[in-house]
């Protein structure tokens, strides 16, 4: 079964990202947990992302298009990257969600992949 | 005149201490777990509205007791529930509080009915967490990681076919004793947290029902004195226990080699001791017990400063020969190589099935440092390191294993 996790960071986390004293511990933690999900041969897809400031909204209301700088919800912890895994459940998906190294600082979710439609 | 305030904390008190007294005793003539619990949560619900109103009764369990009772009969009348339970709980359970003297203490067969062989094992400890303790489905589905909704399905599954098999709340036959206390103690075990491995990670992956699993352990060897895996249990759930202040410093793991001795709980650590003499006395050995003095020898060691690698070597041996699991194998060659070198220790780990291996985090840690021991920083200690960082899901050990990579 595909399950999309999805890696919600706070601000700091996404901050480390380009601070020379922590960065190397923090690309450091993700390539190791990436080569880890690699290893084990359940990588469908999935991407790193900028950070929440490199977002760009748009919405169509009454016809009027509105663009805004920033992601849809100024929420505390933000998408930060994303892998769709092929796993037998959702108890194994959940293992490897609690490995990725922001579920200590942020959270991780899982949600299933919808299926291709019956033909 | 009531006092609201105690009265509320008489409730909560109530819930902690007898929660498991209470289901147990009524479970036993009821045999329908989830009726009891709906049945008990009722009662406390109407404790909470009454007894800031009329005062705390003088047996706050008989009265707790007596009003599930009769949310139980009550709903026997309104349904097809089978005579036999009706006519049981009438017979053995009081109907007014001031009836009912000291409950008899029936959380071990409980215990034993939560354990059951007919029972899948992978319930055997949220079930006991459950119905013992109290706990919700959430708390215990985070535990065990798995989604609270799976974790309330599966509990409630597993209680109707507890119902529906007939499922008595005995104690076992002696003939079977050993063999059911053995799959208690596993349920316990499985409770106080996944993963407790000697090496690398010392306890990494604990989930936080540590305490829950030492109450499970307490009551357990209570109830069943003379049962010397049970005094085991509880004796090394009680050295781990001791060393929690001392695992983490700034964030990061502190391994037992370099742990403040003065941070271990020195009480804890004696009670630990005192029980692993008493499993001692009873002369049956098993896992737990060898578990429990591999402890009682790390903490000599450290303590004295005595060259107790040996009889660890020993120690972790004995443990293959009663639970040969993959983590147990990491250990025994952990300490293989601390007794005849690292090159040993890295063979016995080579002789370990790699299907079995690729994704457990301790093998890679013990695989890095027995590594590193042998010839330095290699790209092969490298390569152990990031698979070990990669596996691990406790921030505190990937920081201690990351600052092991920089070096």
């Amino acid at each position: 079964m595909q399950y999309m996790m999805m890696f919600y960071e706070n601000e700091a986390e996404f901050a480390k990202r380009d601070n020379p004293a922590e960065a190397g511990a923090y690309w450091g933690a993700w390539g190791a947990y990436i080569e880890a999900l690699n290893q084990a041969g359940i990588i469908v897809r999935g991407d790193g992302l900028l950070p929440p400031a490199a977002a760009t909204t748009v919405r169509l209301a009454n016809g009027e298009r509105l663009v805004q700088d920033g992601p849809v919800a100024a929420t505390k912890e933000q998408l930060g990257g994303y892998f769709v895994i092929d796993v037998p459940d959702l108890d194994t998906a959940l293992v490897w969600a609690a490995r990725s190294p922001n579920a200590s600082a942020g959270a991780t979710e899982l949600r299933p992949v919808l299926p291709p439609p019956q033909s | 005149m009531a006092d609201p305030q105690l009265a509320r904390r008489a409730v909560e008190h109530a819930a902690r201490q007898s929660y498991g007294r209470l289901v147990a005793y009524l479970v036993r003539a009821w045999r329908d777990l989830a009726a009891v619990e709906d049945a008990l949560g009722e009662a406390f619900t109407k404790a909470l509205q009454t007894w800031p109103v009329d005062g705390v009764p003088d047996n706050p369990d008989a009265w707790l007791l007596v009003a599930a009772r009769r949310r139980l009969t009550d709903a026997a009348r309104s349904s097809t529930v089978r005579a036999a339970s009706l006519r049981s709980l009438m017979v053995t359970t009081p109907d007014r509080p001031e009836e009912a003297g000291m409950l008899p203490d029936r959380r071990l067969e409980l215990m034993f009915a939560c354990a059951h062989p007919a029972i899948d094992a992978a319930m055997h400890a949220p079930l006991m967490l459950q119905t013992i303790l109290g706990l919700s489905a959430e708390r215990i589905a985070s535990s065990f990681l798995v989604s609270p909704d799976t974790m309330g399905r599966r509990l409630s599954r597993t209680k109707l076919r507890i119902r529906d098999i007939g499922l008595s709340f005995e104690l076992p036959q002696p003939e079977d004793l050993p063999q059911r206390s053995a799959s208690v103690a596993e349920a316990i075990y499985a409770a106080y947290g996944q993963g407790w491995d000697s090496i690398a990670s010392d306890d990494a992956a604990r989930r936080g029902l540590s305490e829950e699993a030492i109450w499970l352990a307490t009551v357990l060897v209570h109830a069943a004195p003379q049962d010397a895996e049970a005094h085991g249990l509880l004796s090394l759930m009680l050295f781990c226990q001791s060393r929690s202040a001392a695992r983490r410093a700034k964030d990061r793991y502190v391994p037992l080699a370099d742990q403040q001795i003065e941070l271990w709980d020195q009480q804890m650590i004696a009670a630990a001791e005192r029980t692993l003499g008493e499993a001692g006395r009873l002369q049956a050995p098993g896992r737990f017990q060898l578990e429990a003095a591999i402890q009682s020898a790390m903490v000599q060691s450290r303590r004295t400063g005595r060259d107790m690698r040996r009889p660890l070597l020993a120690l972790h041996a004995g443990l293959l020969y009663f639970a040969p699991t993959i983590g147990n194998c990491v250990g025994h060659a952990v300490a293989l190589a601390d007794a005849e070198g690292p090159a040993a220790g890295l063979n016995a780990l080579a002789d370990l099935p790699s299907d079995r291996v690729a994704t457990y985090q301790p093998y890679w840690a013990a695989r890095a440092h027995l590594l590193a021991r042998l010839d330095g920083q290699t790209d092969a200690v490298r390569e152990a390191l990031l698979h070990a960082i990669g596996l691990t899901e406790d921030p505190a050990v990937r920081a201690y294993l990351q600052s092991a990579l920089a070096q």
